[in-house]
């Protein structure tokens, strides 16, 4: 089967590559017709490939020894497969994928093949090298590896319309020819990749709009779960290499930005069909273990949001942020009864959390009230400062060095488990006939408070006083000018993120049993802490709601599943997040106001265009 | 009757170097009053100290018979004093409508503001035709109209506008300046800042040359444009 494929398609390349180049060529020169057909017939053949036999033993994680039925990286791959195969049938114009596709269906194709690609190579290449040579593979490991190529290779021939070669400077030198040719070739690349926006959307039925709501969340909530889900880590290398070009395929294709416009139109529906996904997130684990990794996602990404409205809306650059976790943390922790604590009380949830809350408004109003009349980088170095004040204070009031509040380097440990009106958080529950355990249990309070701060992000952002923060952030002096009371102003947004992120610290004192703190500096090893914040929100995008909770949830397990890379763990992250910042400044949910600034070029001839019209 | 806007002995300092030594002059309700001179002749600083922006070092300033000198910069707007800055200072990332609504951030009847919003669409067609559009990608002089125009939303009682000319082209700067004489047609009153003096003086019931600091010549717009010294020092005639 595999030496067919080879033969019937490789003989083809030499004639047809010699037809006279037509001005739409593609990255590689083969015929258009020739490329979709490799690249439709790749995909259908990765598909048939996944459930084939890749390898003879099952030493390689996952078993991808039987035949008839997909496992471990093999599922990536079929989803691949049947990604570039739809994207190929539709960028034949096959009726009914049109919808599809409503941006490019080519360049949609590309990414759906390279991710295919790259997953099934590194698969192909994982097994070879762990298992010590190409003999190891079966025959279904050489027919995917072939399809894929096949599919890449004709998926990069198909055309795509080249930009406007720049003019050569006769007078250039080498080096500053080399550079312009380089510049040229990128400019090429990058077209290849191009898709035009997509028309406007027919208008569907609202009931057809919901479902697709439904749909994009359960496919949300399937890739979080998966992706949480990957027992080992050849599993997640291909989970991130196909959900990542997966994601870029889908948003070539118009469906990403289609899927929001939708979504932007029902954002009530939206949002608590986003909260239903996340609350189903325990019932499909049998496990507690991802349910912790779930709660802590949760946890950084409720304190990340209540950041967003400090960094984001009202644009004051917060660098010591997680003090005010810590605050709520460390309060809540004082009164939950815990015998390291110098107070012999045991508050009810309710009570402890408000306190949590109120007193960390109390530091954020007591820290903004002298900070907040700096400006830009001096605000930040302030608060990076009092962050490190807290932790240090927190550290010396052990009764040795000052009086004995918090117990020092040991902090405040063994907090119990809270108990809700007879529910023990502690203990296992069958709910629906699954088993939820404690952490999942804990995943469940903090989507109530990951809700709430959601309902007052949206409803200050919306308000008056969101459009004050805005008008700050942009232009202070003009703010004043228009009668914007600045410092006020300031204060309510720094006062609501400190309430916030205690209310979140809160819980968190429960879920973790110890305060301690070292979990409350800058920077350290493990979110949250103020520079993982900070990135959250940068990198998910300022001024949104979904933008730091994608980013917090990337944040935490992209560090958490590349642990087996050792000292190069750092350095990979690092390297991450230089291309996401190099690539989408913007963030990967971009607030509409940002990207203008962030694209002024690609914005520009579109409303000259609409001007024009 | 008291004047509107009343400036007596004003000094104003940044650190040890004193911009404005010791002015005064006054602008009567409905009418455009022109403070004209070079570069560094404390024009500016001057609007920016009746706006609350800067604090003054001695003097009074007197608005609406009240003192203006301990009113931080954003109460000075509830009093009904519009500052439109030098070099506009219109937020770039929002829409052309939303600056005009941050304009009146401090009045809170709905029905007048978007009256007022239609007024400054019927004032600068431009603005209308491109309300959702992002201000930054407006032209020098239409973001110029805007700031004008969002100034105006805070229904003020004396206008400030500084430089409203600076960096425009000739033709915007004529409809800038023809703009400016329909507003005081309709009866608002303008404290106007201005290099060009031509047009300044031309429009302005009341001039005040200023130099280094000081005001060294004042009177109505039209003796200023036919004074000796004024046509030498700012209209280049020899």
């Amino acid at each position: 089967m595999t030496t067919e494929t080879t033969a019937s398609e490789t003989p083809e390349t030499p004639e047809t590559a010699s037809a006279p180049a037509p001005a739409a060529s593609g990255l590689i020169g083969l015929p258009a017709p020739l490329g979709r057909a490799l690249a439709t017939g790749g995909g259908i053949l990765a598909v048939v490939s996944a459930f084939m036999s890749w390898t003879w033993t099952s030493a390689f994680p996952g078993d991808l020894t039987v035949y008839g039925y997909p496992g471990g990286l093999q599922v990536l791959v079929l989803i691949g497969g049947i990604l570039t195969t739809l994207f190929g049938l539709a960028s034949y114009g096959v009726r009914g994928l049109g919808a599809l596709t409503p941006g490019s269906a080519d360049s949609a194709l590309k990414m759906a093949a390279l991710g295919t690609f790259g997953t099934a190579w590194y698969t192909v290449i994982a097994i070879s090298d762990e298992l010590g040579g190409v003999v190891n593979l079966d025959p279904g490991g050489f027919v995917v590896a072939i399809a894929t190529l096949a599919a890449v290779i004709g998926a990069l021939a198909l055309p795509f319309e080249r930009p406007e070669p720049d003019p050569v400077d006769p007078d250039d030198t080498g080096w500053e020819l080399f550079k312009h040719n380089s510049r040229q070739n990128w400019t090429n690349f990058r077209a290849a990749f191009a898709t035009k926006a997509p028309a406007p959307a027919p208008t569907l039925p609202s009931w057809a709009e919901i479902l697709v709501i439904i749909a994009a969340m359960a496919v949300g909530l399937f890739v979080f779960s998966y992706g949480i889900g990957t027992a080992y880590d050849e599993l997640f290398i291909g989970f991130l290499i196909m959900a990542g070009f997966g994601f870029a395929s889908l948003s070539k294709a118009g469906i990403v930005a289609r899927v929001s416009a939708i979504t932007a139109k029902h954002r009530n529906i939206t949002m608590i069909g986003a909260f239903v996904a996340a609350a189903a997130f325990p019932f499909t684990q049998s496990n507690d273990q991802y349910a912790t990794i779930g709660v802590y996602i949760l946890i950084f990404a409720t304190v990340a949001l209540g950041l967003n409205i400090v960094v984001g809306l009202a644009g004051l650059l917060d660098l010591g942020y997680v003090a005010f976790l810590g605050v709520g943390a460390y309060t809540a922790a004082l009164v939950s009864g815990s015998p390291s604590s110098p107070l012999h009380v045991q508050w009810p949830f309710w009570a402890s959390a408000l306190l949590g809350a109120v007193v960390a408004m109390i530091f954020g109003v007591v820290i903004g009230a002298p900070t907040l009349r700096l400006r830009g980088d001096y605000l930040a170095i302030v608060t990076l400062g009092f962050g490190e004040i807290f932790r240090i204070t927190v550290l010396n009031l052990d009764g040795t060095s000052g009086p004995d509040v918090t117990n020092g380097s040991n902090g405040i440990s063994s907090i119990p488990n809270l108990n809700i009106l007879g529910f023990d958080f502690g203990a296992q529950h069958q709910i629906l006939g699954s088993t939820i355990g404690r952490f999942a249990n804990y995943l469940l309070l903090m989507l109530i408070i990951t809700l709430i701060v959601v309902i007052v992000f949206r409803r200050s952002s919306d308000s008056r006083i969101g459009r004050a923060w805005v008008a700050i952030r942009e232009d202070e002096t003009a703010a004043l000018a228009m009668g914007i009371n600045g410092f006020r102003v300031k204060l309510i947004a720094f006062a609501l993120g400190a309430c916030l992120a205690g209310l979140s610290g809160s819980v968190q004192a429960h879920v973790t049993y110890t305060v301690t703190p070292e979990q409350y500096q800058f920077a350290y090893v493990v979110p949250p802490n103020s520079a993982f914040l900070l990135a959250a929100v940068v990198l998910g995008g300022m001024g949104t709601i979904s933008g730091p909770l994608v980013g917090a949830s990337l944040l935490y397990l992209i560090p958490a599943k590349l642990q087996f890379l050792g000292d190069y763990q750092l350095f990979a992250f690092g390297v991450t997040l230089i291309l996401l910042m190099r690539f989408r400044p913007e963030g990967l949910i971009p607030n509409r106001r940002r990207q203008l600034e962030f694209h002024e070029e690609a914005e520009a001839p579109a409303v000259l265009t609409k001007a024009g019209a | 009757m008291t004047a509107l806007l009343e400036v007596e002995d004003l000094r104003v300092a940044y650190g040890k170097i004193e911009a404005v030594k010791g002015i005064s002059f006054k602008v009567e309700a409905g009418q455009v009053v022109t403070l004209i001179g070079t570069n560094g002749a404390g024009k500016t600083t001057t609007l920016r100290t009746l706006s609350g922006l800067l604090k003054p070092v001695g003097g009074q300033i007197r608005f609406n018979g009240k003192s203006l000198k301990k009113v931080p910069a954003h109460q000075v707007v509830s009093l009904g004093l519009a500052h439109s800055p030098e070099g506009r200072h219109i937020f770039p990332r929002m829409t052309i409508e939303d600056n005009l609504r941050l304009g009146a951030f401090l009045r809170s009847d709905k029905p007048g503001i978007e009256k007022d919003i239609q007024r400054a669409y019927e004032l600068f067609p431009i603005l209308g035709e491109r309300r959702k559009q992002a201000a930054g990608t407006l032209s020098g002089g239409e973001q110029q109209m805007l700031a004008m125009g969002r100034a105006l939303m805070s229904q003020p009682k004396l206008l400030m506008l500084d430089e409203p000319s600076m960096g425009l082209s000739p033709i915007m700067m004529q409809k800038i300046m023809a703009t400016i004489a329909e507003l005081k047609s309709q009866g608002t009153t303008i404290l106007l800042v201005e290099q060009n003096a031509q047009a300044a003086l031309s429009l302005a019931d009341q001039g005040h040359v200023m130099e280094v600091g000081n005001i060294v010549l004042s009177g109505s717009g039209q003796d200023l444009l036919t004074d000796e010294s004024v046509r030498k020092a700012y209209l280049g005639e020899d």
